[in-house]
């Protein structure tokens, strides 16, 4: 008999996508059970509380949450948020209910036994409900009490070689996609790149010393599969220099109909014939792409590596073997000026493995080191840039100015001139002036 | 319960302190069909919805098995994932971006009785626990953030909306009948956890009633400066206001120039700004993060408000559906929904959607605004 009446969730569990209320309910019942017989370090009926403040939030159309207090775990700024009901009385097994972040490994990829190890940690000493993932790409712990806390990463550390994430004016979890580990489009190694930065900045990502957050995204190539020009900081894309391979055998499969094109992924509708002028050729943004004599050329120079081509017949072209990543900028979400894209940076950068990757560090640290001196209190980098301006961040971080920077030269002449570049400075006699050019 | 101790001792908090050692080492978790051709994959196939195969240099090939699930889940979900990665995946298995999961096998004759036994698994109540599909031209998982379960911030639930729309738009995690791949992003409030700003649909929670002033709390609750710099429309000012006969200090609120961000909330928890009637969903489209053939592009708003209706929010799955439906009958083949937005023009795109535009659609916020007016005239009726 469930603790609460949730005649509102209960209509979330028909449907056939995987109905979360269901998953709680199989949960609560769970803990009711307790068939390990663990001794719960926090109220067995947790789940059933949690249930019911959603079924009253879900009647009164607000959250019932507040905001967090100062918790977490010694020497960390960040890693655990604070989370307290505002109905303790009614559901007092949900008053303190903080959250863990967890570091993912890169690429999301786990053993059982690992994550076995995590739930029966979360079952004794947690809710036994999680977030896989949160939206920066933590594994989320949702809900424990502040006794719990150090016991929980005590834990972590000792048995399972696990640390938490970020949270903060910090280095947020750094998350990358799937990569080299399965995808030829991968420009470089994005796990290694992931996890490598991560560890080399670890301090920053517990303990907060930035003006606001800060997040890192790897993606392999330009499809952006962790949507990193979006959503991250510093956002690094991997890109090629050279030639895109072409199988001119595999290309006369594709238009032989023998290999579906885009490996099958417009097989629920029938398309009619592949039609290799209409579907590559013609939709390239540069129109450097011919088919002409049955022949499939590239003029590589002019290609910008969209990748539309290769996406679509990815067994007759592949990237380039000169590979690395571009970087960019200052993505965020709205809040508070308004959205913005990643702004290029670094047009090319080798991503070299083999010297601890030296020279993406040493831009990200001279990022760091302008956006901290130069930051305001909760001021992203994007912001930071769109306040002084690109030039000011290329002049802090010793990048020149190369046209790839901009879509377009500016429209207006307003150009901030500064002294030393104006013949003569700016120190100028008015006495002077007067002797040609009467008042 | 008696407290059960890990070892820790909170009188010399860092003895036997271990801090800083990071997340695991990914190659620990790798299978060994991937440990082995790391880097050396040629070329993929989607065999049906859901299913993949990557073929490798060496021969090789790894099929996945993709499956959707509520990113919101219990120990008991992931034990019986495991369970089932044990079984199957010889104790190995991924999560996506997108909160799918992704079962790999090494050999084809794996893949039939992986699916059977994923197919198989119900909840109680009758949902799929994971359901196969999410791959190729069609709609994959939601990517969301926690709504009323967990955050204090919300305008609308996160996992609700999205079980909803889920459930309206599951025969497209199945199929791949749509034009190009459809994206799909909830965020439950404006600061974007989810960053849903460059998603093909978006669902944004978002208030409409300034702050409430919670002027007997306020100044010992927060520090009025921050919440004054907060405001990003410098709405919000110092105010000596008179609370039952004394005087105390507190903020006072141009409401005209309130834009309901909530920035001054997560500053000052005695400005709440959550109301029944005031919060809603706010319906963005045409976004993209990828660089095929058009550069990446933010999510415009299109629908300015729809109201919470919980637990199934029909409103706002009928106008998803209804773009979907759109997109599906007009889009060419490989066009994401924002570039056939702007293929046929948004004009075209709300008749086609059959969505009223207002007033609120015109953007009058700074110096993008002038940008997304129309300076031409070329148009269409």
């Amino acid at each position: 008999m469930a603790k609460h009446k949730t005649p509102l969730l209960d209509q979330l569990e028909s449907g056939p996508w995987p109905s979360f209320v269901s998953d709680l309910k199989q949960e609560a019942a769970k803990r009711a059970k307790n068939e390990k017989g663990l001794e719960l370090q926090i109220p067995k009926d947790v789940v059933e509380d949690l249930l019911g403040v959603l079924e009253l939030s879900y009647k009164h159309g607000k959250t019932h949450w507040k905001h967090g207090g100062i918790v977490g775990v010694f020497g960390y700024g960040g890693g655990v948020i604070g989370r307290y009901c505002d109905q303790p009385t009614m559901f007092p097994g949900v008053a303190h209910f903080h959250t863990v972040r967890v570091a993912q490994p890169a690429g999301k990829f786990y053993s059982t036994e690992h994550l076995r190890k995590l739930c029966n940690l979360w079952d004794f000493r947690g809710s036994g409900i999680t977030n896989m993932h949160g939206s920066t790409g933590d594994i989320i712990l949702i809900g424990t009490t502040t006794p719990q806390l150090e016991e929980i990463f005590f834990e972590m550390s000792h048995n399972m070689n696990q640390d938490l994430g970020g949270s903060g004016s910090n280095l947020r979890t750094p998350a990358d996609c799937i990569g080299q580990a399965r995808c030829e489009y991968a420009c470089y190694d994005t796990q290694d790149l992931c996890h490598t930065l991560t560890l080399e900045y670890q301090d920053e990502l517990h303990r907060p010393a930035f003006p606001y957050k800060f997040k890192f995204k790897f993606d392999g190539c330009p499809n952006c599969c962790v949507a990193s020009i979006a959503r991250s900081d510093m956002s690094f894309i991997g890109t090629w220099k050279d030639d895109i391979r072409i199988d001119a055998e595999a290309v006369k499969a594709y238009v032989g109909g023998e290999i579906k094109p885009n490996g099958g992924a417009h097989a629920g509708r029938d398309w009619g014939k592949f039609d290799i002028q209409k579907e590559v050729v013609a939709l390239c943004p540069t129109g450097c792409m011919k088919y002409e004599n049955n022949k499939l050329t590239i003029n590589n120079r002019e290609c910008t590596r969209c990748m539309h081509c290769i996406n679509a017949m990815p067994r007759a072209l592949r990237i380039g073997k000169e590979t690395g990543c571009s970087i960019l900028v200052g993505a965020k979400a709205p809040i508070l000026d308004g959205a913005q894209m990643g702004s290029l940076l670094v047009p090319f950068v080798e991503v070299n493995k083999d010297d601890g990757y030296q020279a993406i560090k040493d831009v990200v640290e001279g990022i760091w080191d302008w956006w901290m001196e130069e930051g305001k209190n909760r001021e992203r980098l994007g912001e930071l840039i769109k306040r002084q301006g690109f030039q000011k961040m290329l002049e802090a971080v010793g990048i020149d100015p190369v046209p790839q920077h901009v879509k377009e030269p500016r429209s207006n002449p307003y150009i901030f001139w500064k002294e030393e570049e104006v013949e003569g400075g700016w120190t100028r006699d008015i006495d002077a002036f007067r002797k040609d050019h009467m008042r | 319960m008696a407290f059960v101790s890990s070892g820790y001792n909170p009188d010399k908090p860092m003895e036997n302190r271990i801090s800083d050692i990071g997340p695991r080492h990914f190659e620990e978790f790798y299978p060994e069909v991937i440990k082995k051709n790391k880097g050396k994959w040629l070329y993929h196939e989607i065999l049906e919805p859901g299913i993949l195969v990557h073929v490798a240099e060496s021969g090789d090939k790894v099929y996945t098995v993709r499956c959707g699930g509520a990113r919101l889940m219990s120990t008991s979900l992931i034990e019986e994932i495991c369970d089932i990665a044990d079984k199957h995946c010889n104790g190995k298995l991924r999560f996506t971006t997108r909160n799918n999961i992704e079962f790999m096998v090494d050999r084809e004759d794996k893949v039939a009785p992986l699916k059977q036994d994923l197919q198989s698994r119900k909840f109680a109540g009758g949902s799929f626990k994971f359901p196969i599909g999410g791959t190729g031209a069609g709609i994959t998982n939601i990517v969301h953030t926690q709504g009323w379960i967990h955050c204090h911030t919300p305008a609308t639930d996160a996992s609700g909306p999205v079980k909803a729309t889920m459930d309206v738009l599951f025969d497209d995690f199945q199929n791949m009948r749509l034009p190009a791949h459809l994206r799909v992003s909830l965020a439950c409030c404006l600061n974007m956890c989810g960053a849903v700003h460059c998603s093909d649909i978006a669902i944004l929670g978002y208030h409409r009633k300034p702050p409430l002033l919670d002027h007997e709390y306020l100044d010992k609750m927060c520090e009025i400066p921050l919440a004054i710099a907060a405001c990003p429309t410098a709405a919000i000012k110092p105010a000596k206001v008179d609370f039952k006969g004394t005087e105390v200090k507190s903020v006072a609120v141009n409401n005209e120039r309130c834009m309901f961000c909530g920035n001054c909330y997560t500053m000052c928890p005695s400005m709440p700004l959550a109301d029944r009637d005031g919060d809603g969903i706010v319906i963005m489209a045409g976004g993209k993060v990828s660089n095929r053939i058009s550069t990446p592009k933010f999510s415009k708003v299109v629908v300015a408000f729809i109201p919470n209706e919980p637990p199934r929010w029909p409103k706002t799955t009928e106008v998803i559906k209804k773009m979907v439906e759109a997109y599906a009958k007009g889009a060419n083949k490989y066009e994401r929904l924002g570039e056939w937005a702007e293929r046929i023009g948004w004009e075209r795109f709300f008749d086609v959607c059959e969505i009223d535009f207002t007033h609120h659609l015109i953007d009058d916020f700074r110096d993008p605004a002038y940008y997304t007016w129309r300076q031409t005239t070329q148009f269409k009726f």
